[in-house]
């Protein structure tokens, strides 16, 4: 077994990762992992561990400290037909090895008149909250978003950590997932073997009718507790887990401002550019009918992020935040 | 052997200067790179390759896409920019691509193939029981590329079957070697342990016979190689100079660099009937291809967003 040493029916988020990955490669004999102390070290975040000593080196493999390495290799191997998953440690660091997820792995589908898949996994630890500093704590899911080609996973559960990861492994596509250093200590509940979420669906996390809040990954946790601290004031919140960027599943957020006719995109990127932006624009153009009210984003300050805890929080998304945001619209 | 290298040589050759004419015409849109005094390299290397090994190529790529084995009608209209190109008009010169024939594609970023080509041999190494190598193709210019290096460390470390072959023409674009690298082109590969050497890379032959060589010890397990060949661009570094009026090259230097041609050191080994068979067969060729280039539709409008992903992106 891998790494699950939880109780009987949960697991943390950290662990999801190594048994999301184990169960594909018990399943796949072409998945192999490629990535910085991913080996026996188990990763930094201990998101491996376990995979060395179950697959040992011929499927679990440390390279050096070369970003562009790992993931043009994991390319070039990824079009040869096995299917990689490689760990960039922090996802600031994804910026080193730009070009291969801005011109090389995105492309080459494309460009060659579709001869050739890449099925890819980056797997990045993202976001911040942890006291890391500007260059390890950045949310740069909105990176990705600018990128046609690639699609990107940031699961908020251990659960579709599991799931989300046997779909991007099995997806002939690349796909760039995200997992959140902020979740890692969190738990819950283990899912049945088989279980798979498919690319693309989002999850109404909580039902409500008078303002939807859409949330991703680290700010599902705050939209659902921002939506208790608003049930107390009387207003039902419906929270929206959108889980992928791409696709990005807009039936669902439709069909719930459809009935909240309220929006509020919860976001860890920066304001400029963030995933939310492409929300709202789509809400706007698609289903702008169904407003009653303008609608907020609730969105990291366009800084880097900052390292004393007390500046972190006032650029971060926070509970506070997200209330005053959802306040402002459900009493327009 | 001999009538081969010559005869791919000589095609590329030709395709080069055909495609020149194509450019000058407007049917070739973007301009090109062209290959013309480096063909050697790609004939002699990629002779030495089999079926199912595969390349990674460069933005100047043609020569390598056509000595692979890629259907030069069909690399024709691609460059045209038609439906019936390699790519279905979706890449163009610089990333024309035929994976069947083992070719992972030119590609516009200086270096990026290092990666590429060493990850495809890592997976040749895991999938076990075969004896595949990968080349990677890249210019003077890429030896300062970052990625290059990272990827020639992970090769060694990995012991992977993958050649890297430096097309040394003396100009990284405008800048001469010796302007852009400090220490050696070889000195690189030494730094890792790979080992190298430095060939005549006018020579078909000789290419050929030191890809071989470097290509038999990657099949034997023994690792990456790294062959670095001495040429000269007879032509502009993209047709856009023809333009533009580039001056960066001493004219007494562009007379020398073109007295030892590939084509007429092949050509010389042959038997002049021989040879002249040869070159009425590629003729044809071409013609043909340029007939099929230039006659082919384009591709419909409407089918801009295909390709883009293996399974559908819209819930």
């Amino acid at each position: 077994m891998a790494s699950v040493k939880a109780d009987a029916g949960t697991i943390s988020y950290r662990e999801a990762v190594a048994e999301g990955i184990a169960r594909e490669m018990r399943r796949d004999p072409a998945v192999v992992c490629l990535g910085e102390d991913i080996g026996a070290a188990g990763g930094v975040f201990k998101t491996t561990a376990g995979l060395f000593a179950e697959f040992g080196p011929q499927r679990i493999w440390d390279t050096p400290i070369s970003e562009q390495a790992i993931v043009g290799a994991a390319m070039g191997a990824a079009m040869t037909g096995i299917r990689p998953v490689a760990e960039i440690m922090f996802s600031d660091f994804l910026a080193c090895c730009w070009d291969y997820l801005a011109n090389e792995i995105p492309k080459v589908r494309y460009m060659t008149g579709g001869q050739v898949t890449v099925p890819l996994v980056i797997r990045t630890a993202n976001g911040g909250g942890l006291g890391f500093g500007a260059q390890h704590s950045q949310a740069v899911e909105n990176w990705a978003l600018t990128i046609p080609g690639l699609k990107i996973a940031a699961p908020s559960t251990p659960a579709d950590v599991i799931g989300l990861m046997a779909s991007a492994i099995r997806s002939d596509d690349p796909v760039v997932f995200f997992e959140h250093k902020g979740l890692f200590a969190s738990k819950g509940l283990l899912p049945p073997e088989g279980h798979l979420v498919e690319l693309g669906k989002a999850a109404v996390v909580r039902e409500g009718t008078d303002v939807t809040l859409v949330a991703l990954a680290y700010t599902v946790p705050i939209a659902l507790a921002a939506a208790e601290r608003l049930a107390a004031k009387g207003i039902s919140t419906e929270v929206v887990d959108l889980r992928c960027l791409i696709p990005m599943d807009m039936t669902t957020v439709l069909a719930s401002v459809a009935k909240t006719s309220r929006l509020v995109t919860v976001e860890e990127n920066p304001h400029q550019a963030g995933w939310g932006a492409t929300v709202v624009s789509v809400v706007v153009d698609e289903g702008f009918q169904l407003l009653d009210a303008p609608v907020r984003r609730v969105a990291s300050a366009n800084v880097p992020l900052p390292f004393a805890d007390a500046l972190e929080d006032e650029v971060m998304p926070t509970v506070d935040k997200v209330v005053a945001a959802a306040e402002s619209v459900a009493n327009f | 052997m001999e009538a081969s290298l010559y005869r791919m040589v000589r095609l590329i050759r030709r395709f080069e200067e055909r495609c020149v004419e194509l450019v000058r015409s407007g049917d070739i849109i973007g301009g090109i790179h062209p290959y013309i005094g480096q063909e050697a390299i790609a004939a002699g290397v990629c002779a030495a390759l089999r079926f199912d090994d595969i390349i990674t190529s460069t933005h100047r790529g043609h020569g390598h896409v056509l000595a692979k084995g890629a259907d030069p009608i069909r690399m024709l209209a691609e460059l045209c920019g038609k439906v019936t190109g390699l790519n279905r008009g979706r890449g163009g010169s610089m990333h024309a691509a035929d994976f069947s024939k083992g070719i992972f594609g030119a590609n516009g970023i200086v270096g990026a193939g290092g990666a590429i080509a060493t990850g495809a041999a890592w997976a040749f190494l895991r999938q076990g029981g075969g004896d595949k190598v990968a080349v990677s193709f890249f210019g003077d210019g890429a030896v300062s590329q970052g990625v290059l290096l990272e990827a020639m460390n992970l090769a060694a470390l990995w012991k992977v079957p993958v050649l890297f072959v430096c097309e040394n023409n003396g100009y990284a674009t405008t800048l001469t070697v010796s302007e852009s690298v400090a220490g050696t082109i070889c000195g690189r590969a030494s730094a890792f342990g790979i080992p190298s050497s430095t060939v005549d890379g006018m020579d078909a032959a000789v290419v050929f016979e030191a890809a071989s060589a470097a290509v038999e010890s990657a099949r034997r397990g023994e690792g990456p190689a790294f062959l670095e060949c001495l040429t000269y661009r007879f032509d502009a570094h993209h047709t856009w100079e023809h333009k533009a009026r580039v001056r960066y090259r001493p004219a007494e230097e562009e007379v020398s660099g073109r007295l030892r041609d590939p084509v007429e050191i092949a050509g010389g080994r042959l038997d002049p009937a021989e040879r002249e068979s040869i070159d009425e067969a590629i003729e044809a060729l071409l013609d043909e291809a340029v007939a099929f280039a230039t006659t082919s539709p384009a591709p419909d409008p409407s089918t801009a967003l295909d390709y883009l992903y293996g399974s559908a992106v819209l819930p």
